[in-house]
């Protein structure tokens, strides 16, 4: 318990990220299920910072900022389509958007 | 050492606290503020691990932007700003049970492949450059190995807005 240790960061990381899959799959609010999937982004980072950190290299932030970049279009596509679902259907609730279900 | 270590559980249990609240909570405008809780106590420990660029850019752009985004989408879509119960779906206990055997997989394998002790983190995780900090060594290594990366994420997000515009738009 004196030195930081990889597995503590990679550990935080898995944790965050089955949180964040169990809010994708057990939210049924679209915008709740778009905040898990933050969750799920940051998690990713978490590794990512810390593998650059434990290798020395710098090559990990710059794919976290690649990942940043790309969560923040992620939630303008995903939140302007929730908002189209709510203008069709007065609704954001993922169990009645169930047209393609097979 | 000692004190990044205590630093490091105190936000960690910042982190997972405030995570579970995110899934759990039934008021979504909660569930977003707790977000920022995560999102600050992640970048926090960035700082830990000597990439503070990456920290900052956390804060600007996920802080103060994306929860922006979706505070307006909460208020957009017209979610009830008090409690509901109808967040999470009766067969919540599944998901959960998805997520214990994801974690118990994931966790047997780090900690099967890094052992616990046997990966320390270097004691100075910051690279060399001019100024002691990692802020230029990125904004080389952006401009110059990760350049046509970097010009594709620009037009990847130009893309995206004009997509959520394209969307959004009524007429």
């Amino acid at each position: 318990m004196d030195d930081l240790l990889l597995n503590q960061f990679l550990l935080l990381g898995a944790v965050l990220f089955c949180i964040g899959v169990y809010g994708v799959l057990a939210r049924r609010n679209a915008v709740l299920v778009l905040m898990s999937i933050e969750l799920i982004l940051n998690a990713v980072n978490i590794n990512l910072i810390a593998f650059g950190a434990f290798w020395g290299s710098i090559t990990g932030s710059v794919f976290a900022l690649f990942v940043i970049a790309i969560a923040a279009a992620e939630v303008g596509v995903g939140l302007a389509i929730v908002l189209l679902i709510y203008r069709n259907r007065r609704s954001v609730d993922l169990d009645d958007v169930a047209e393609m279900k097979g | 050492m000692v004190a990044q270590n205590v630093f490091f559980y105190l936000l960690a249990g910042i982190i997972l606290f405030s995570a579970f609240r995110v899934v759990t909570s039934n008021n979504v405008v909660h569930a977003a503020l707790y977000l920022v809780a995560v999102l600050a106590a992640v970048a926090a420990e960035y700082v830990l691990l000597a990439a503070e660029f990456v920290a900052a850019t956390q804060v600007l752009v996920y802080i103060g932007a994306i929860i922006v985004l979706f505070l307006f989408g909460i208020m957009l879509t017209r979610a009830k700003l008090g409690s509901d119960q109808d967040l999470t779906h009766p067969h919540w206990a599944l998901s959960a049970a998805t997520a214990v055997v994801m974690f118990g997989v994931m966790g047997y394998a780090l900690v099967d492949q890094f052992h616990w002790t046997a990966t320390p983190l270097p004691a100075d995780t910051r690279l060399v450059s001019v100024d002691g900090s990692n802020s230029a060594t990125v904004s080389d290594s952006v401009f110059t190995a990760y350049l046509v990366p970097f010009e594709v994420v620009s037009v990847l997000l130009l893309a995206a807005l004009v997509g959520a515009i394209v969307l959004a738009r009524k007429d």
